[in-house]
């Protein structure tokens, strides 16, 4: 931890956005359990550090492609909770209009390039928003987040080998939750760091604690000032565990208590909030209070997506396509 | 008029446009030095350079994904497959991706994409390389699915493609690269979702694209000797499909005969035969019949992939049929 190397403002705006990536998905896991949402929540509580650090390491110009446990990196990326929770809800005034949901979240004017319901299909995606900077010259960053099981996809092999061989400003960030819904990473894979394998593109690796958010930060900052500078991609795996299943009602049969216990024990925010206390960035009444200004923040964002419309029965059949869409539709 | 080559037609479509607009560029393999395994991007490299003239490796998945993230950031990639057979290898870019980004977004983004993928048999290129995939496209909600017949249709409808704001499959036959037809010098596109009457008649209809229209030609050649008047209508985009002039012509002919190369089960022109059973039945004096390739995996021996796909006989046999002939 090194609060103090980054200085307070920066320790509490961390400190703030971590924290609302957790209330937002402890609110729709219990909203979920509720019944009081449909579909599928993959939450990333435990995750936080390596959503906040990774987003606040680029810039607002930069893009990212995110996951189906996506909804940290949204936020992160400055995705407005209300928006998201309405998406969640399939209402109206969604970032999708209703239409994504969970799994699909967007926002290209913040850089979200969307999330995924399909492992591993995100990072050719990101591959391609880094080919449209480097052919308009341009000097965005796009990061691709996936999990340690999208690693085992040919996508994260395809994208890497080209994004290395046109040195295209990109970064692969690995959230290795050590699971890809049951499988436990070191039951599918023959290597101790998924970073080892830039090696074989020739790119730098690079292995963080996923659970400090400035290590984090640090790292993704460093690979962006290199995918800037022309030259080309890092992989970062950033360590981390996820406290929750697979999806919210997952029986969690594949691990046990101790181990769960283990990871909370290292839990992210925690950790920040001792760090700034040892610093005296803050009291523990100031970083109260800041959870209780995200929690409100939450419970208006559950209630505005609440109170909000569904989409028009008309909305079912716009958007197909750009051009010809009733044709196209109809026929 | 000057005569050039279906393949000749396609390269200067792509050519044009990248002259046109400079978030047009290619990607695929072997489309740099090479010039495209078809000779269809011969000197573009030179022209364009490496940043839109880009030699992929062999990682259709790959490219084929990255061609939806170049387009959602308002590039417009023409990607090459160097045979449709391999669109299975990259299903989840075409169908879980590309074709569903606006939609899943709520209209926020378009996916201004071109795949170009050479489909058919006839070149003994076996099992893998030989296949007519459209209607798997077809199928599928958010893309379009071109397929031409002649070089005029193909430089304007690849023009009109690489202009739109959806996904496009566009699909080549092989076995028209080499055939020549009149193309003007001077710009022109072809809107897509407008078919073309290639032949009016009033007896029969035969509808058919790409290289079947070719044969439905030939056909209504032989059914006008032995006095059967035969309307020929190329579809050219098969989705947006343009109705008005398939029901307009049936109810001049009242009897159609849909032709395409690809295996008969669950074929586009199954598609075509229910929409006019529910679109109009009642100005049909027969069934609608379908003649169409066979349901089986494209052989390479020439004695028998000859016998895989509809030639000119087959049609004049099935306009006959439903002619009570």
């Amino acid at each position: 931890m090194s609060a103090k190397k980054h200085g307070k403002e920066l320790s509490l705006k961390f400190y703030r956005e971590m924290s609302k990536v957790r209330a937002f998905d402890e609110k729709a896991s219990e909203l979920f359990t509720q019944a009081r949402m449909s579909g599928n929540i993959h939450t990333c509580i435990g995750q936080e550090a390596s959503n906040v650090g990774a987003c606040q390491g680029l810039r607002p110009t930069d893009f990212i492609t995110a996951t189906h446990r996506g909804h940290g990196q949204c936020i992160a990326k400055g995705g407005d909770v209300k928006l998201m929770f309405a998406e969640l809800f399939g209402k109206e005034t969604g970032y999708c209009h209703g239409k994504g949901g969970s799994m699909h979240i967007a926002n290209v004017g913040l850089g979200i390039l969307g999330a995924n319901g399909i492992v591993g299909a995100g990072i050719p995606i990101a591959g391609g928003s880094a080919l449209a900077s480097k052919i308009k010259g341009t000097d965005e960053v796009t990061l691709s987040f996936f999990g340690d099981a999208a690693s085992n996809q040919g996508t994260f092999h395809e994208t890497m080998n080209m994004a290395a061989a046109w040195h295209l400003p990109m970064i692969f960030m690995c959230e290795n939750n050590k699971y890809g819904v049951s499988v436990c990473i070191d039951r599918v894979t023959n290597t101790e760091d998924i970073a080892d394998r830039a090696k074989g593109y020739n790119i730098a690796g690079v292995v963080v604690d996923g659970n400090d958010v400035f290590a984090v930060y640090d790292a993704v900052q460093a690979a962006a000032e290199r995918a800037r500078k022309g030259e080309g991609p890092t992989l970062i795996e950033s360590k981390t565990y996820r406290w929750h299943g697979h999806y919210e009602g997952d029986p969690m049969v594949y691990r046990t208590k101790e181990e769960i216990n283990e990871w909370k024990a290292k839990d992210c925010i925690a950790r920040l909030r001792q760090d700034i206390l040892a610093n005296h960035f803050a009291t523990e009444e100031e970083l109260d209070k800041i959870q209780g200004e995200v929690k409100a923040e939450i419970e208006a964002a559950v209630k505005f997506a609440e109170e909000s419309p569904f989409p028009e029965a008309a909305e079912v059949t716009t958007d197909v396509y750009v051009t010809d869409n009733e044709r196209s539709v109809t026929r | 008029m000057r005569k050039i080559t279906y393949g000749k037609a396609i390269s200067e479509a792509m050519h044009e446009e990248m002259v046109r607009d400079e978030n047009v560029f290619i990607l695929g393999e072997d489309m740099g030095i090479m010039g495209s395994v078809f000779g269809l991007t011969k000197g573009f490299r030179d022209e364009f350079g490496e940043n839109r003239v880009i030699d992929t490796p062999i990682s259709e998945s790959g490219f084929i994904g990255m061609s939806v993230g170049a387009a959602i950031r308002g590039m417009r990639p023409v990607a090459e497959l160097m045979y449709v057979d391999f669109t299975s290898v990259c299903f989840d870019p075409i169908i879980n991706q590309a074709a569903k980004m606006r939609y899943m977004t709520g209209g926020q983004v378009k996916v201004p994409m071109v795949i170009r993928a050479p489909e058919g048999a006839g070149r003994r290129n076996a099992g893998q390389h030989s296949q007519s995939l459209e209607s798997l496209f077809t199928h599928i909600p958010g893309l379009k699915v071109v397929a031409p017949a002649t070089p005029y249709d193909a430089k304007g409808l690849l023009k009109a493609a690489i202009r739109d704001d959806d996904p496009i499959m566009f699909i080549e036959h092989k076995l028209l690269y080499a055939g020549k037809g009149e193309v003007p010098e001077e710009e022109y596109i072809i809107p897509l979702g407008k078919a073309d009457v290639k032949r009016a008649g009033k007896d029969v209809t035969i509808i058919a694209y790409s290289r079947q229209v070719t044969f439905a030609l030939q056909a209504a050649k032989e059914l006008a000797d032995e006095g059967i008047d035969a309307e020929v209508i190329d579809l050219r985009t098969l989705v947006p499909l343009d109705w008005e002039t398939i029901e307009a012509s049936i109810k001049k002919t009242h009897r159609v005969v849909i032709v395409q190369e690809a295996p008969k089960r669950c074929g586009y022109a199954g598609e075509i035969s229910a929409q006019i059973m529910e679109g109009a039945f009642d100005e049909l004096d027969a069934p609608v019949k379908r003649v169409a390739g066979l349901n089986v995996i494209p052989p390479f021996s020439p004695a028998l992939e000859d016998l895989i796909y509809p030639n000119p006989k087959d049609i004049v046999t099935g306009v006959k049929e439903i002619l009570g002939k």
